[in-house]
């Protein structure tokens, strides 16, 4: 097996809320078309960890960081960078579904409107292709230009990972996408995954660690801001190194 | 125990009663002036006719050159005050920082505290000449002058209740949209404001409603001169300056000259009324969107 580029890496990043350090010194790297879970107790730092690889962290007051973040080699927090070039690049899918108001198409194409691309029969095969990769096609072909707020909350996660699809990232990092979906929802979306990890880099937060186990190829537990153990899924949940991994996956905190 | 409690309930209720009481007597009072106004003056020529002259030796009862120039006032306001108060909205909620906000908010606020005596003299001392010294036909008297400082006035009314109603947009919103690669901009004008379009239709329908109803301001800078035009560089006369005008006059008690100001009144009351419950409709039935 050759070896995977690293699409994403961190290198002694520090993360502040204020005087808060939320993060410490976390150098971890997440590989090309690989899926990177991240895992850990409420309040730990995955979540903030997965924000600033796309810098949504940005319009927080106080927020703050130290370290760098690498995207195919290059610095993301470099001054010159545009936070919203780089998230064309660096996709993303929330907790909540959180489609805008608008039409199930409307929803689709939004990224590529505000990008000015106004052919229709491009915006329309976009959305075809995108709603067909995320299994939603045939659910909605006949209401696209119904709201997108009458789907099922399974049906507009899916709409939200078709939606950041359509601006072809190279990386989607999602934060807990089935944390408020049905077993049902979240099993699509799980396959889904594993089939966007051909094109895509995921990073991925879950509380859900038979989710990881399933869906990911590595594994970063995180507690209390620090990156305790990376490793390859398998080995992290059979055999962790550190106790505080071995007491968190065998559910005796968090 | 019980007894306290019984009268505390007896004196809620009355407060309760008198607030609905009075209403209900003025709507009572507007109503009976304004059928025997009617017994002499058809509602036809009220309607369609385009002089407004009770106070003249020969009498016309149009009440249109006094709602041409509410509407003129009124639109200007508007003009003024819409895109500044939504920018200001737009500011606060999507670029400015917490503790800038603080400070701004009720700063804005303070517009709104100002009597409108002062916005009236402040309009005809002091925008009116500047006016005049790049408009060379502006009157002293007149509506755009009057128009553009109640849309100051009105600012805040629009700003504040615009900016109620994007901060309620849940920020998940925000964030889909900063996810996809927004803009600032993009975020405030694609998403943002839609999303709120409801909340400030509402803004804008209340500072519209305040506009129509505002008197001393108009009645002080816009002049007293009925007149059926849209030039704003002209004296003109609104539907509430008519109203202080003949209050303040020697127009004798219950003279067809006196009961023109309830069917003035009624005629005001009728607009503003449709106004609110527009208002409050729009935000009934689209407030729950997002719950």
């Amino acid at each position: 097996m050759k070896n995977k580029k690293n699409k994403l890496e961190a290198i002694g990043l520090n993360a502040y809320y204020g005087d808060f350090l939320a993060l410490k010194n976390i150098s971890v790297a997440m590989e090309e078309n690989q899926v990177t879970a991240f895992i850990g107790p409420s309040g730990c730092g995955k979540s903030t960890f997965l924000r600033t690889l796309n810098r949504m962290n940005d319009y927080i007051d106080g927020f703050r960081v130290e370290g760098e973040i690498l995207l195919d080699e290059q610095d993301i927090y470099r001054k010159e960078v545009r936070v919203d070039e780089l998230r064309k690049q660096v996709g993303m899918v929330f907790q909540k579904p959180n489609p805008f108001p608008k039409t199930i198409y409307e929803n689709v194409v939004y990224g590529l409107k505000i990008q000015g691309i106004k052919d229709k029969e491009l915006l329309m095969e976009t959305a075809e292709n995108t709603l067909r990769q995320t299994t939603l096609w045939e659910e909605v072909k006949d209401k696209l230009h119904k709201s997108a707020l009458a789907l099922s909350g399974g049906q507009q996660q899916r709409l939200c990972i078709a939606r950041a699809l359509a601006i072809s990232p190279s990386v989607l990092l999602m934060d807990e996408p089935t944390s408020a979906l049905d077993p049902i929802s979240t099993a699509k979306i799980e396959e889904l995954i594993y089939e966007l990890k051909k094109n895509y880099t995921i990073v991925i937060v879950t509380h859900n660690m038979q989710q990881a186990g399933r869906i990911s190829d590595h594994t970063a537990f995180f507690y209390m801001g620090e990156l305790v153990e990376f490793a390859k899924t398998k080995t992290l949940f059979t055999s962790p190194k550190d106790t505080r991994t071995q007491n968190y996956i065998t559910g005796r905190f968090g | 125990m019980r007894t306290s409690e019984k009268i505390i309930e007896g004196l809620l209720w009355l407060s309760a009663a008198i607030t609905i009481l009075v209403t209900a007597g003025i709507i009572w009072v507007l109503l009976s002036e304004t059928v025997a106004f009617f017994s002499e003056v058809s509602i036809m020529s009220f309607l369609t006719d385009t002089e407004w002259t009770p106070l003249f030796a020969v009498k016309r009862f149009g009440i249109l050159p006094l709602v041409a120039g509410t509407f003129l006032t009124t639109a200007i306001a508007i003009a003024v005050a819409l895109p500044i108060g939504l920018t200001i909205a737009i500011y606060l909620n999507e670029y400015a920082n917490a503790s800038f906000r603080a400070v701004v908010k009720p700063l804005l606020e303070i517009l709104a505290t100002i009597p409108t005596v002062v916005y009236g003299f402040f309009a005809l001392t002091v925008v009116t000449p500047f006016l005049q010294q790049i408009i060379p036909g502006l009157a002293g008297f007149n509506a755009l002058s009057a128009g553009m400082v109640m849309g100051i006035m009105i600012i805040p009314m629009i700003s504040s209740l615009s900016e109620d109603a994007i901060s309620a947009v849940p920020k998940s919103l925000r964030e889909a949209a900063y996810g996809m690669g927004s803009t600032r901009l993009q975020t405030a004008f694609g998403v943002m404001v839609p999303a709120a379009s409801s909340g400030i239709l509402v803004s804008i329908i209340l500072a519209i409603s305040r506009a129509v109803g505002e008197t001393m301001l108009v009645a002080i800078a816009a002049g007293q001169q009925p007149r059926l035009t849209l030039n704003p560089l002209v004296p003109i006369e609104t539907m509430t300056t008519y109203i202080v005008q003949v209050s303040l006059g020697d127009v004798p008690h219950g003279s067809l000259e006196y009961r023109t100001i309830f069917a003035v009144g009624i005629t005001l009351f009728v607009f503003t009324f449709a106004l609110n419950n527009i208002s409050f409709w729009i935000k009934k039935k689209y407030q729950e969107k997002y719950d």
